[in-house]
């Protein structure tokens, strides 16, 4: 029976989304297999962390709070998966399968000599245990893979799996590492957050997404950030933008940036190619809107509309704001 | 200085993707191969540190079959000044591939391994990470930007879901490239008719004492579902209608 351990991730104090998601995950495994979740919060001043990990059904919360834990390197915090792996007896290692869970994971689970899948979007039970489904090839292909190691290593991709929750809270306990056994190899320099107070694009119900169409960056403002704000959503960007320079990178939508799921993804003046396509077609619903009726992203939108962006968004705000 | 960076075959980006009717696997029927794109990126990063730093000696290494020499002597049309080829037969997994380029680094020793943060045909994002394990190194994934300064420390940027995090580590570890660390540059003609003369040595996996048991075993692959092709609508009023009343996802 799978003994999981759950890799949490936060930020400024709050547990990420992707956390309730691989939760969820690793609570239909258990469902299937047997076993249970512990999860695992690594990273300091973590009370509040702590608490929120405790609601999601796992059978206990691991706290390791240390201030050379701080920031998400990943040589110390994958040495906390190992050890805290150890000292469970867990033989699952499972995280969520952001840019946090994609550098630890990989690093702790050839610590262990785990095989692991990376972005895991469903499993099966079969006559030879579970089976795991996975996106390869940006997406064109979906593959099933067994792993075969005695521990196993999971990154999951949130978008993939409902959040879970439970009423009763989980108990929370401390794990301690030696001060020294911490390792050192990289050094926290600085951060440079995005600025804005939208939401992020991986959480967020709505995006709304800018491409080529959008001029300057004063423009992508106005029409998709307008458009974002008037209906509480957020923003994205194609890679088309970002090589421009006219959007930061961490706004990128698509296979080598951020893959969402949201329940409407609008993207405005965005021709729609295959990479961009890979990061969004688990919307629920996709609107387009695009001055070339021939664009790519016409073929697999739910509803279309053929217009000059600068005239038809500033319209749309219009209508969402009356 | 030494930098080693491991070049991957993969289809060409640009190539439709078709499988075999069983589909135990890719149909290779037609389709053209390529350095992975990242790698690609790994490559261009050393070759411009080289340019700096001349006395700098960059080993091209892959590990497949006689196929994967194509790779090799793209790397070496680039600028890499030696490969090597680790002969494997079958597919290894990200696991067995980072033990490989560990027991190759225990030989080579080499003072930086430089590579993509993931392969586009399988996207498992994992081999580094791995590698910087096994070496015991510090790992720097997913970079947008690398700086050495007079020491042997690198100061790299890292594209995080959160943004550019910046982080400091010995020169002796491995660093994954991202989309935006540079571009790489084309290989041009008389890079060609040098990397004809450029040595490539050959190991085998067993030759170099590992065990590359799978532990990740690909049984089935399929084509995704297709999403279908919805309606065009005429006007934004329309578009708000339909969104409201019919998708009700505002």
């Amino acid at each position: 029976m799978p003994k999981i351990l759950l890799l949490a991730e936060h930020a400024d104090g709050a547990l990420k989304a992707a956390t309730a998601a691989a939760a969820g995950f690793a609570a239909k495994i258990c469902a299937a297999a047997g076993g249970e979740f512990e999860i695992l919060v690594a990273g300091s001043g973590l009370a509040g962390v702590a608490t929120a990990a405790s609601r999601l059904g796992a059978a206990r919360v691991l706290v390791a709070d240390d201030p050379a834990l701080a920031e998400p390197l990943a040589d110390r915090h994958a040495h906390v998966v190992v050890a805290a792996a150890k000292a469970r007896g867990a033989d699952w290692l499972v995280a969520a399968s952001s840019t946090y869970g994609k550098d630890v994971l990989p690093r702790a689970a050839a610590l262990v000599d785990a095989g692991m899948v990376s972005d895991v979007t469903g499993f099966e039970m079969t006559g030879d245990g579970i089976v795991f489904r996975r996106p390869m090839f940006a997406g064109n292909v979906i593959a099933t893979v067994r792993l075969d190691s005695p521990v196993k290593a999971v990154s999951v991709r949130a978008t993939a799996f409902p959040p879970h929750s439970a009423a009763e809270a989980s108990p929370v306990e401390a794990f301690s590492l030696a001060a020294d056994s911490i390792p050192g190899l990289s050094v926290f320099v600085r951060r440079e957050v995005k600025i804005g107070a939208r939401p992020d694009p991986v959480e967020a119900r709505i995006v709304v997404s800018g491409g080529r169409a959008l001029k300057n960056p004063e423009d992508f403002e106005r029409v998709v950030g307008g458009l974002a704000d008037a209906l509480g959503g957020a923003v994205g960007s194609s890679r088309a933008l970002v090589d421009a320079g006219i959007t930061p990178n961490s706004l990128q939508i698509g296979q080598t940036g951020k893959i969402v799921a949201p329940e409407l993804y609008l993207a405005v003046g965005i021709s729609g190619a295959i990479q961009h396509l890979a990061g969004i077609k688990d919307a629920k619903i996709i609107a387009a809107i695009n001055k070339d009726a021939d664009a790519p992203i016409f073929e697999i939108a739910d509803y279309g509309l053929v217009a000059d962006v600068y005239t038809a968004v500033p319209e749309l705000i219009a209508l969402l704001r009356r | 200085m030494k930098i080693l960076v491991p070049l991957k075959r993969v289809p060409d980006p640009d190539t439709r993707i078709r499988l075999k009717p069983d589909g135990s696997g890719l149909d290779p029927d037609g389709v053209k191969f390529a350095v992975n794109p990242f790698d690609a990126i790994a490559l261009e990063e050393a070759l411009r540190w080289k340019e700096r730093d001349p006395a700098t000696e960059i080993v091209a290494v892959t590990i497949g079959g006689e196929e994967a020499i194509e790779q090799l002597r793209t790397g070496l049309a680039m600028g890499a000044d030696r490969a090597v080829l680790v002969r494997a037969t079958g597919p290894l997994d990200s696991l067995a591939v980072a033990k490989v380029l560990a027991a190759l680094c225990q030989r080579e020793k080499p003072d930086a391994v430089f590579m993509g943060k993931q392969a586009i045909d399988d996207d498992a994002n994992q081999t580094g990470q791995m590698l910087a394990a096994l070496l015991g190194v510090a790992q720097a994934t997913f970079v947008s930007r690398l700086e050495r300064d007079g020491t042997n420390r690198v100061r790299c940027a890292r594209e995080t879901d959160a943004g550019i995090e910046t982080i400091e580590v010995d020169l002796r570890a491995v660093f994954t490239a991202d989309l935006r660390l540079n571009e790489p540059r084309y290989v041009s003609l008389p890079g060609i008719m040098k990397a004809k003369r450029k040595p490539i040595e050959e190991h085998t996996v067993a030759g170099l004492g590992v065990d590359a048991a799978a532990r990740t075993v690909l049984l089935k692959m399929e084509l995704p579902p297709r999403r279908r092709t919805g309606v065009k609508v005429k006007t934004t009023a329309e578009l708000v209608e339909k969104l409201r009343l019919e998708a009700k996802v505002i």
